[in-house]
């Protein structure tokens, strides 16, 4: 079935560089900060599978660190975004029309005018550029899109029989939140989870391309990038292993993603054939 | 509508004063004082201060703020620190840079996303539907400023088609103007014209399934027939709030292209001016893109309850 290879594919090609990720803790086959100006700007060959850049370091240590930067930051911002965003969600969910629904979704509207390069932008300012401050523009620019997909999943579950039985039981809102509502859009989250993964992972790569995310001597991807720019001409293989990297990582997620939702939630299944 | 216009209008207004608030507040955390950093350290504490006074750092926290969003609303974005040039001036030529840019780009991720989602739709489940999502999937999942750096690898140094970067100014013609903004407006449309032909092909098989198509068909229409004359223009709503919200993502993505192109838009000014710690051009940058986000999401709900009349009478 199409459903189970999109994710049996996804799933591999992200096991694949998160594996990469961990395994670059103890061990990469070269040292990534070593330079070996003599051998610079090998294409793939036996020693460096993937070749070398311009000051001969290896390019395959270097994409496995790099993998780790990415994961890391896309992970953290996931995290912040679910963190915050999800309990906002809920609240916003638990008294709708209220104020505080009002408040919370005109405050993500608010942030959702600014896209996290923007964001980015200004803290990088203000406190300079740095993973962390990646970090947190990504993460930012995530909890609106967790608050919605909460709150929007949660509306219809406050009308449903179980939630009316656990209001009766005295139970208020916030433990009806955390012990009912909660356990019922975890799929959904998990779902956005993988997605907004996928999106953090471009948006890094894209704000270490510009100079606004990690900083040398990290390796990243996009900063991989930004330094292949002017020696496309004659080293294109610079560009296109961490290019392929950032896609093959992304395109795993997104699969992976499209077969989650199709196994968690049959109904779409359903609804899309 | 014209009270659910208002609403919105009111919303606008909220929203411009907050993001206003929030940006002046941030960047007034900055460390450092513009002023000896525009003189220098061995300046006077005499020349300091006057040149504070000129830039009217002496004020309260209020005063400036108010001075900063009254002046913006006539059109004067203060002095720039490093040039003391007039930032309006700064920013308004590298509008006529960055604005085509985004508008060219939606131009052509429309252009390539209709027909793509179309065609997948009209021919659910076969070849050509598996092959444009499958090359959807792709085009998602690939950075924009990679995409770029391979088209000039291909377009601009072994083909030699387009210049690899630059731009040379509308002086010289309108043709040599586009030309130049052509590869940077490829790379910026295509993964949003993935993203824009998934949308257009959920959309209409969506609306394919209703009655009234059912209808259509009973009358002895073709689904071809059926497909462009009724459900068509209803799949469009969707689409119209996707091309609305993408505007933002091109405007923030023609940031970090005219990077790859050295394109002098606001992209440039902006990592210019963060290096020269100019902050109050990227303060005024700032606000200029996150109004123009507000303005096209408040353009988009308009467009958006005429199109569709039940959504006025819902807010």
């Amino acid at each position: 079935m199409k459903t189970s290879r999109n994710l049996v594919i996804g799933a591999a090609l992200s096991t694949l560089f998160i594996a990469a990720a961990l395994i670059s803790f103890i061990w990469t086959p070269f040292d990534v900060t070593e330079m070996n100006i003599p051998s610079k700007l090998q294409t793939p060959n036996g020693t460096n599978w993937l070749g070398t850049d311009h000051f001969g370091r290896d390019i395959f240590s270097m994409i496995m660190v790099g993998a780790r930067t990415s994961i890391a930051v896309a992970l953290v911002a996931v995290g912040i975004g679910m963190g915050v965003g999800v309990p906002l969600g809920l609240a916003a969910a638990a008294r709708q029309g209220s104020l505080l629904d009002e408040v919370i979704m005109r405050g993500n509207d608010l942030v959702f005018a600014f896209p996290s390069l923007v964001i980015a932008i200004l803290i990088t300012a203000v406190f300079g550029p740095g993973a962390i401050n990646a970090i947190i523009a990504i993460g930012i620019f995530n909890i609106p899109v967790f608050a919605r997909l909460t709150r929007s999943a949660a509306l219809p579950l406050w009308q449903r029989e179980f939630i009316m039985a656990a209001r009766a039981s005295g139970k208020g809102n916030a433990r009806i939140s955390m012990e009912h509502i909660l356990p019922n859009v975890t799929n959904l989250l998990i779902v956005q989870g993988t997605i907004q993964f996928s999106l953090g992972i471009l948006a890094e790569a894209g704000l270490s391309y510009v100079g606004l995310g990690a900083q040398p001597p990290l390796p990243s991807w996009g900063r991989m990038l930004a330094d292949a720019q002017t020696m496309v001409s004659f080293a294109p293989h610079l560009a296109l292993i961490p290019g392929g990297a950032i896609i093959l990582t992304v395109l795993g997620l997104n699969l992976m993603g499209d077969g989650l939702r199709d196994l968690l939630d049959p109904r779409i299944r359903v609804e899309r054939t | 509508m014209l009270r659910y216009s208002l609403k919105r209008l009111l919303s606008l207004a909220i929203s411009l004063v907050i993001a206003s608030l929030v940006i002046f507040l941030v960047i007034e955390v900055a460390p450092g004082d513009p002023a000896s950093f525009m003189l220098g350290i061995n300046a006077q504490e005499d020349t300091l201060n006057a040149l504070r006074e000129e830039l009217g750092l002496n004020q309260s926290k209020l005063e400036r703020y108010l001075s900063w969003t009254f002046g913006m609303l006539q059109g004067d974005f203060g002095t720039s620190y490093t040039y003391r040039t007039p930032v309006a001036d700064m920013v308004q030529d590298r509008l006529w840079v960055s604005l085509p840019l985004a508008i060219y780009a939606l131009a052509l991720s429309t252009l390539i996303a209709f027909p793509a989602g179309i065609y997948a739709a009209s021919r659910r489940g076969g070849l050509g539907d598996v092959s444009i999502m499958g090359a959807t999937q792709l085009g998602v999942a690939i950075p924009n400023f990679w995409f770029a750096m391979m088209l000039v690898l291909v377009f601009a140094i072994n083909l030699r088609w387009f210049s690899a970067g630059g731009f040379p100014g509308w002086e010289d013609g309108l043709f040599t103007g586009l030309k130049a903004l052509t590869l940077p407006a490829i790379a910026l449309a295509l993964p949003q014209a993935a993203i824009l032909a998934r949308v257009m092909r959920s959309s209409l098989l969506d609306i394919l399934n209703e009655d009234f198509i059912r209808t259509a068909r009973a009358k002895g229409l073709t689904p071809q027939q059926a497909l462009w004359r009724h459900a068509l223009r209803n799949a469009l709503i969707p689409v119209l709030t996707i091309i609305g919200l993408q505007f933002s993502f091109l405007l923030a993505g023609s940031i970090i292209i005219e990077q790859v192109f050295y394109l002098p838009g606001l992209g440039r000014l902006v990592f210019q001016s963060i290096s020269q710690r100019d902050l109050i051009v990227v303060e005024s940058v700032v606000m200029l893109l996150v109004f123009a986000v507000i303005l096209v999401n408040f353009i988009v709900d308009l467009a958006y309850a005429w199109v569709d009349p039940r959504l006025r009478s819902r807010t």
